[in-house]
């Protein structure tokens, strides 16, 4: 399928302040042009009708785990890639928190290599601040930079030292990339859920707001103290004193060019209260915390305060979340389900519209995570579209997602709004609704979760 | 046990913590206790009344009085029990908690009476078994048991025969954050109407129970004169993390409670600790050995509490309950 209309769509593109009705070309990959043919060719071309249906740059997650190397009972990159396009993603990001870690260019160069060869979705690799994530010593940035690295975190854990960070922060400047940062002094934090009277309540160690937010004010001053050498990247933010030192920072041009934060859908839907029942599916690092917290997030989504949205994706062994609430792993899966958790949240409460979540789950990690021709449907740019039904209601099951994990506190919720198509390099990966495809004739498009799968070896698998 | 309303039942398959225990429920479970007490001063120390069921007690943390307790309780009822330690965590062996549940229950098993060193682990359990479960104590969360016989033993000092404790209070001294003891001593004492006052140093007092309606203080000399009862707590070097406290030396000058500092005390205090006592730490022998001391009285009860404890989650009204219960966890 070198070239495909999709026909009669609302097409949003913020990268361009293009929302319309109209028809958009791909060809060779690319994005040839946006607007309705004036003399389509349909018999030599694929028609995917696209009315009633968004769409938009391929969505993009800036902060998933995929497990490979290491620990590929929980995700490998391949199944990674595939719950991505069953969710509607055609790029994501991978944490470099594997065994080993993502700390130089030949583990890079594999993550590459392991994506191409499942032949999904886009898969980025993040390098690792420090060697082995040890948060003592650089790892190799500039070779990882040059390697395709789009970015570099921790993640899992903070650069702790302040002397290290201030170090990192200036290094990474050279490579135009920015610091992911997991917002937590290790020593302040360190507990299974929210500090507070819930924790004491239940005998559980807390992890208090300040441990978040003290490493956010450190390092924001770091970032002041060099000009702002380095972008700088708020993890997966959860507490209202955080959403407001952001704010802050991002009081001017300068701050917001070089100060960004994400949220998490988890962090958008649910509260620490979830954690009464001791069930591990709710168990996540940086932890669930109280109403007003979540009231803050939303407040700083609506007011441009956080602008990307990412699903910290963290596939865990049903084994390892049957373990005691203190030692079962942190954290859940998103890539299958976030989409609609999104439009839970923040389209359907009236928090922001269309355009402005789709600006935060397409341009807005494109630029974060510097990836060149991604986040725009502007001409030349890569063809990777998402096509989205608003409207469909469907319930989330565990069993139909395509990550080889299960640990999901969504599970059977009713939700609204699907990908119905994903669209990677002009090549449909996913096809919901066949009806809507006329005069295509090659190989079949998967249509499930399953269908996905079954397009990798046993070994991308299993 | 007379006076209850004849339509009263009494719906628990489990005795997990006294946070979730309806207040009604506490006072059947101390009615029923009192029926048991006399059963250990009789020549026969038996009733029939857990004939044929099978009592397990599966305990991952050390543990010698409260599983003798168990086991005693159990086998005045006439209950077959057997001991099962699983000294090694259930995570290095590879085995969850819910394999290790599982595998007990597939013998056939009635009650599972379950100690923890985390917290939630016997709720966990309790979700994937259908036996009872009784929680002897799950990390610093609660010790129901425990719980129930400190204030047994109050309401049997002060005469409440109807297990209502307004006009009393009650201070909990020590290490407030780690304790399972204090926790259920706070839920079962603050639902019977009692006063709690909750003494430490403040990083080991958590400013969160100041919200369910306890006093905290860091002044026990000005809490002493005011109490009806002082129940003294050990601290919990086994789950503390980093300091806490500058030495011992500094902590019992503070919260020790000395022959000393006794005489600030109203002459009929009750002295209650669950054990086991740190002697010359957080109280002295005198105190502990002394006349206001009900430390062995608490020992006793606990047996009588303990019998009821077994015998009610084993009771009539299960069968309907246990249908009830799975449907609400689906």
């Amino acid at each position: 399928m070198t070239d495909l209309l999709i026909a009669r769509g609302r097409v949003i593109d913020p990268a361009q302040g293009i929302d319309k009705v109209t028809d958009l070309l791909l060809s060779g990959g690319k994005v040839h042009s946006l607007g309705r043919l004036s003399r389509p060719d349909p018999q030599n071309l694929p028609v995917l009708d696209a009315s009633g249906c968004i769409v938009c740059p391929g969505l993009i997650d800036p902060h998933v785990h995929l497990r490979e190397p290491g620990q590929e009972e929980k995700e490998t990159i391949a199944t990674g890639a595939a719950a991505a396009v069953n969710g509607g993603f055609t790029s994501i990001c991978c944490m470099p928190n594997t065994q080993p870690a993502i700390d130089d260019n030949g583990r890079v160069d594999f993550v590459y290599h392991q994506a191409a060869r499942a032949g999904l979705a886009n898969v980025f690799p993040i390098g690792a601040v420090t060697k082995g994530r040890a948060g003592e010593a650089l790892a190799e940035i500039g070779l990882m930079a040059a390697a395709g690295a789009v970015g570099f975190s921790d993640d899992g854990c903070a650069v702790a030292s302040a002397a290290v960070m201030n170090k990192a922060l200036a290094y990474i400047a050279m490579t135009g990339k920015a610091l992911m940062q997991h917002c937590e002094d290790p020593q302040l934090g360190g507990g299974v859920m929210n500090a507070g009277s819930l924790a004491t309540r239940l005998g559980l160690a807390g992890w208090p707001r300040v441990a978040e937010e003290i490493i956010i004010q450190r390092d924001i001053l770091l970032n002041q103290r060099q000009n702002f050498a380095a972008r700088y990247h708020i993890q997966h933010i959860s507490s209202a004193g955080a959403v407001e030192m952001v704010r802050r920072a991002r009081a001017d041009l300068f701050g917001q060019n070089h100060i960004t934060a994400e949220a998490s859908p988890h962090h958008l839907l649910l509260t620490e209260e979830s954690c009464a029942g001791y069930d591990t599916n709710y168990k996540m690092n940086p932890p669930l915390r109280a109403r007003r917290d979540v009231d803050a997030i939303l407040d700083g989504i609506r007011d441009g305060v956080i602008t990307i949205l990412a699903t910290d994706h963290a596939p865990h062994t049903q084994e390892e979340k049957e373990l005691e609430f203190a030692h079962a792993p942190f954290g859940i899966i998103g890539l299958d389900c976030a989409l609609p958790l999104y439009i839970r949240a923040l389209i359907e409460p009236g928090i922001i519209e269309w355009p402005t979540l789709v600006a935060m789950m397409t341009i807005n990690p494109a630029r974060l995570c510097d990836l060149k021709g991604k986040g725009t449907l502007a001409p030349g740019a890569d063809g990777d579209v998402t096509i989205i039904d608003p409207h469909q209601g469907w319930g989330i099951d565990v069993d139909e997602f395509a990550s080889k994990a299960r640990n999901c506190p969504f599970h059977g919720w009713k939700v609204n709004g699907r990908a119905l198509a994903t669209i990677v390099g002009g090549q449909v990966k996913l096809l919901r609704d066949w009806e809507r495809l006329k005069g295509y004739d090659g190989d079949p498009v998967p249509e499930t979760a399953g269908e996905l799968l079954a397009l990798l070896s046993s070994e991308q698998r299993n | 046990m007379s006076e209850r309303p004849a339509e009263y039942q009494w719906l628990h398959n489990h005795l997990l913590g006294l946070e979730e225990l309806p207040v009604q429920d506490i006072r059947f479970l101390l009615q029923t206790a009192k029926g048991f007490e006399g059963i250990s001063t009789r020549s026969v120390k038996k009733v029939p009344a857990l004939r044929g069921k099978v009592v397990v007690n599966l305990f991952f943390e050390d543990s010698t009085r409260t599983r003798t307790s168990f086991q005693l309780a159990a086998s005045r009822l006439s209950a077959d029990v057997i001991n099962f330690e699983a000294k090694v965590s259930s995570v290095s062996k590879g085995e969850t908690l819910r394999d290790t549940a599982r595998n007990i229950e597939a013998m056939g098993v009635d009650v599972i009476v379950c100690r923890h060193n985390l917290s939630g682990a016997v709720h966990q359990l309790a979700r994937s078994v259908a036996c009872s479960v009784v929680n002897a104590g799950d990390g610093q969360h609660e010790h129901p048991t425990q719980g129930l016989l400190d204030i047994y033993t109050v309401a049997k000092r002060y005469g409440r025969e109807d297990y209502n404790l307004a006009g009393l209070t009650v201070a909990i001294v020590g290490d407030i954050a780690h304790s399972r003891v204090a926790r259920s001593n706070i839920y079962g004492l603050l639902k019977l109407g009692a006063k709690v006052i909750l003494v430490g140093p403040p990083t080991l007092l958590p400013s969160g129970f100041a919200e369910l309606g306890c006093e905290l203080s860091s002044d026990f000399d000005a809490v002493l004169p005011r109490v009806d009862v002082v129940n003294m707590l050990r601290i919990q070097f086994e789950r503390i993390q980093g300091q806490v406290l500058p030495s011992l030396r500094e902590y019992q000058h503070f919260f020790g409670l000395t022959r000393k500092r006794m005489r600030l005390a109203r002459p009929d205090v009750l002295v209650m600790h669950p054990g086991p006592m740190n002697r010359g730490v957080e109280i002295d022998s005198g105190v502990a050995d002394g006349p206001n001391s009900a430390i062995l009285a608490q020992v006793a009860n606990g047996l009588a509490v303990r019998m009821a404890s077994l015998f009610l989650v084993t009771s009539s009204g299960r069968g309907e309950l246990l249908e009830k219960g799975r449907g609400e966890e689906n």
